[in-house]
């Protein structure tokens, strides 16, 4: 009954550096991947805006900053302005968030503070499938469903009620001509597109808030809504601004469902009721018809500025949403 | 010390504010419901025109017929559905191994300067417009050597990979510790323990995020025009544009003849079809996954 | 501007409870004083776990009542009964009746966010909301109503004062509530709740988190409070308990778990001649 039995265990050389080895072979080339894997992740978004800006010299060299204060865009005469675009992604965008904001903070209040337990989930699931829909597919829905039967009455009853410039002439945001094709079309649909994103970060963010901040108002007598409005909204107020950001960022880049519904004109219009034209559309659009290098880097430019926007969006956003649940410990006296 | 004389009734109450208090409560909780059936209705209304305006134009032979010109029928989207088969199966390929691995990296080490800096990169790569990644496709692989299948994947799994990341990453924070230290000290190397013992503990985690990138995916449009390109015939080669079921259901959208729009309809249906059972089967299986436990 | 503002009674009336029960004939001989709230055979449940087993037990007028006991025993859960915040989990039931001046604060109408006005509470741990000091005090008044700005401002002042916090914070009313000392966060939340003229005041362990000195400021608070409110504090230092409280109740956990009241005296009685053995051996620190 000795250890002798240590013979039977393999020989692992003795000395350190040995061990180190041993340990370590198969594990050093798993590293260098995992680590390189990692890098390529950061390097694909430097990347995107490094040929981003690279490809679209050309025009930055020739139009400077008129490219964004320009309101006119003539391929053929080779300028290119982007203003109308930019006032159009704007504008869809915004109004937008306007409409989605309101919506999806009912929706996160009604699923944090108020849904019971197992509707939440489904409930919550369902708005969340919003988001799962392709643009292309709303785009469809958007031409041949939602168009004729809601924007199009709704547009005609704003213009026939706000829309005379005699009655009316400092509101030219209701006056036609309307086609049904419109910035009012493509913000109501980006406003569907974005309200998951808004109610679902904003939800996160309400479940985030401490419970303690709820029982102090509520055991001051205070009801389920005023502790809602008054305590929970405002402790989480960051967060749902990054969660609106994030919202916006999303509607500034939609695509597909915007260039269906929006009419693709480049006129800037006063109007919420006349065709426009976002950044996304148009190098949509126009992408094929760009013959020239010059087009081509135009619409590049473009999408540089989209990307430039979205990713300060972005960061923003998140920053601000983090920033809530980081506000937790201050809690400890 | 005794303050009472001081402690008079200063809070004025009046019946008709409690009243109004606790009305106004009642209608904003009850306008919150509202608002979120408000927001179900888009939702059932896209959902019941996809169902039925496309199955009214769906057949057998639309799905497997290639093109026709709509003065021979109008044919079908075969071609297309082989086209979005390769990109997207080209692209998960390329995805779902980085998407895993750079999750190792950072479920392991989700401090380090580098750890933090792609989780925030992961997060804000997928807030970019797909418009976006689509264009700086073509500027590395499409300017050069033209449009094609390869280039179409390369956009798709761009988009995949945050989600792949992000899923594979949730999956393993949720692997016990104990799991990994246990394999860890039985003298197994790091890649080992990785691979052998936290991927499959975390696969139905991995399973989910696949069919969640695809479903991110399966609906793409405006990568694919930069890239793939689209194309009316049945094609495999990777270096040639390729056709792609939303490439198609834009084109036939937008155009004038009524065949076309029903065949987009049809279109949307299969696309829609796919991306709900995907998102459906994640969650299900998310679900099961937690009721019976953590591991596997 | 006529507003018809009615002055409210101090209290809305509320369904008849039943009897005192004989269990407190005891401790009502000794003192004069009346039960501002009653607990009358509460039993407190989770679903189907039994937190709190069969508690009666008075909280009389301008005295301050403690309920000490180890860790555990359901002093918190029973404390929280009394302004029914335990409604506020899911599957929380109570059986018995909860009293306050003989109304049944748990019978059907009962308006609860009136109950919780007259009953406030302070936490164990400080709980300012990220507001300023003064709109900390104000959120309490704001609630009942448009108060013009003087009287809110002397409102605010009174609760500060009161809570021996407002020489402290006089010239920074409009800082954030929550860049005070642990100590004086407490204190803005005792001022906070006293803003809405409760009558009853809960305390749940409110000095836990709190250093010796601001420990000592509270207790001297609470003693000048008791004179306008009645105050009934838990507490797992029985230290405390003997310095400030006028009546302590004794809870310990049973078998099963569920938490129960083993005795309930005055509390010079309970520290010095305890009639129930685990009474003693807790208050004199033998286990606990």
């Amino acid at each position: 009954m000795t250890f002798s039995a240590s013979h039977k265990f393999k020989r692992v050389s003795s000395s350190r550096v040995g061990r180190a080895l041993h340990a370590s072979r198969g594990d050093i080339p798993f590293k260098t991947v995992i680590i390189l894997s990692s890098l390529s992740l950061l390097g694909l978004m430097v990347g995107v805006g490094v040929m981003l800006w690279l490809r679209s010299g050309p025009t930055r060299e020739t139009a400077g900053w008129s490219f964004v204060t320009l309101n006119q865009w003539n391929p053929v005469g080779e300028v290119f302005g982007a203003l109308p675009f930019i006032v159009g992604t704007l504008t869809t965008s915004l109004a937008a968030v306007l409409i989605a904001l309101p919506l999806g903070l009912g929706i996160a209040v009604f699923l944090a503070e108020l849904c019971p337990l197992q509707l939440r989930t489904v409930v919550g699931f369902m708005v969340e499938l919003l988001a799962a829909i392709p643009s292309v597919v709303y785009g469809a829905w958007g031409i041949f469903v939602f168009i004729p039967a809601f924007v199009a009455p709704v547009g005609n009853w704003l213009m026939n009620t706000f829309g005379n410039p005699n009655r009316f002439p400092y509101l030219p945001i209701f006056q036609g001509p309307f086609f049904g094709a419109s910035n009012l079309a493509a913000g109501l649909i980006l406003a569907v597109m974005i309200l998951p994103t808004i109610s679902a970060i904003s939800r996160d963010v309400l479940l985030a808030v401490p419970r303690v901040q709820r029982e102090a108002a509520l055991a001051l007598g205070s009801t389920e809504w005023e502790t809602i409005w008054q305590v929970v909204l405002p402790y989480g107020l960051s967060g749902i601004l990054g969660a609106v950001i994030l919202g916006l960022g999303r509607a500034l880049g939609e695509t597909m469902a915007v260039t269906m519904v929006i009419g693709n004109v480049s006129q800037l219009s006063a109007s919420l009721l006349s065709p426009g034209y976002t950044m996304a559309s148009v190098i949509a659009n126009e992408w094929g018809e760009s013959r020239t290098p010059l087009y081509a880097s135009a619409l590049l430019e473009i999408g540089l500025l989209l990307f430039i926007t979205s990713l300060l969006l972005n960061i923003v956003a998140r920053l601000l949403v983090w920033s809530v649940a980081r506000k937790t410990p201050e809690q400890r006296a | 010390m005794s303050e009472s004389k001081s402690h008079q009734r200063r809070l004025k109450r009046s019946a008709a504010h409690e009243r109004f208090r606790r009305a106004g409560n009642r209608v904003m909780l009850g306008l919150t419901g509202l608002m979120t059936l408000l927001a179900i209705v888009p939702l059932a209304w896209i959902l019941l025109e996809v169902f039925m305006r496309g199955s009214s134009a769906m057949s057998i032979e639309f799905l497997t017929d290639t093109f026709k010109p709509t003065s021979m029928g109008g044919g079908g989207v075969w071609h297309a559905i082989v086209g979005t088969g390769i990109l997207i199966g080209l692209a998960a390929l390329m995805a779902v191994p980085v998407g895993i691995l750079t999750a190792f990296y950072v479920s392991e080490h989700p401090n380090t300067t580098l750890g933090l800096a792609v989780r925030f990169g992961t997060d804000v790569l997928s807030g970019l417009p797909s418009i976006v990644v689509g264009l700086f496709v073509y500027t590395i692989m499409v300017s050069g050597q033209g449009y094609s299948a390869l280039a179409g994947s390369v956009a798709l799994a761009i988009l995949m990979l945050p989600v792949v990341v992000r899923t594979t990453e949730e999956m393993l924070k949720l692997v016990p510790r104990s799991l990994r230290e246990a394999s860890l000290a039985l003298g197994a190397p790091e890649w080992k323990t990785s691979f052998q013992v936290m991927l499959p503990a975390a696969t139905t985690g991995v399973v989910t995020g696949l069919m969640l990138a695809v479903a991110r995916v399966a609906g793409e449009t405006a990568p694919l025009l930069f890239t793939a390109l689209g194309s009316n015939n049945l094609s495999t080669a990777l270096d040639k544009p390729i056709a792609s079921l939303p490439l198609v259901l834009f084109k036939y959208a937008l155009d004038p003849s009524r065949v076309r729009n029903a065949q987009a309809w049809a279109i949307a249906l299969v696309i829609v079809t796919l991306v709900l059972i995907l998102n459906i089967g994640a969650r299900l299986i998310a679900l099961w996954r937690t009721t019976r436990g953590v591991t596997q | 501007m006529a507003e018809s503002v009615m002055a409210l009674p101090s209290r809305i009336p509320l369904p008849a409870a039943a009897a005192r029960p004989a269990s407190v004939a005891n401790a009502a001989t000794e003192a004069q004083a009346s039960a501002k709230m009653m607990l009358d055979h509460v039993s407190v449940l989770y679903n189907v776990f039994t937190a709190v087993a069969n508690v009666s037990l008075p909280v009389y007028a301008n005295k301050i009542t403690a309920i000490i006991g180890p860790s555990g025993c359901g002093k918190s859960t029973l404390l929280r009964s009394l302004n029914r915040m335990n409604d506020l989990i899911p599957g929380a039931r109570l059986k018995g009746i909860v009293s306050l001046d003989e109304g049944d604060i748990y019978a059907p109408n009962v308006d609860v966010v009136d109950i919780r006005r007259r009953v406030g509470m302070v936490f164990q741990r400080p709980n300012p909301f990220p507001k300023s000091i003064y709109d900390n005090v104000a959120y309490g008044p704001r609630l009942h109503g448009n108060i013009k700005k003087s009287e809110l401002d002397e409102m605010v002042e009174h609760s500060l004062r009161r809570a021996a916090l407002w020489d402290e914070v006089k010239d920074k009313l409009t800082q954030s509530g929550m860049a005070l000392s642990g100590g004086q966060q407490q204190r803005l939340c005792i001022a906070r709740a006293i803003a809405v003229e409760p009558e009853v005041i809960l305390m749940d362990e409110p000095c836990s988190a709190l250093d010796p000195v601001a420990t000592l400021k509270i207790e001297e608070l609470m003693k000048e409070l008791q004179n306008d409110y009645t105050i009934v504090i838990v507490t797992h230092n029985m230290q405390q308990a003997a310095r400030v409280s006028d009546y302590t109740a004794m809870m310990m956990m049973r078998p099963d778990r569920a938490g129960e009241m083993i005795e309930f005296d005055v509390t010079t009685k309970i520290f010095t001649r305890p009639k129930d053995k685990r009474t003693e051996d807790y208050v004199t620190g033998r286990f606990g």
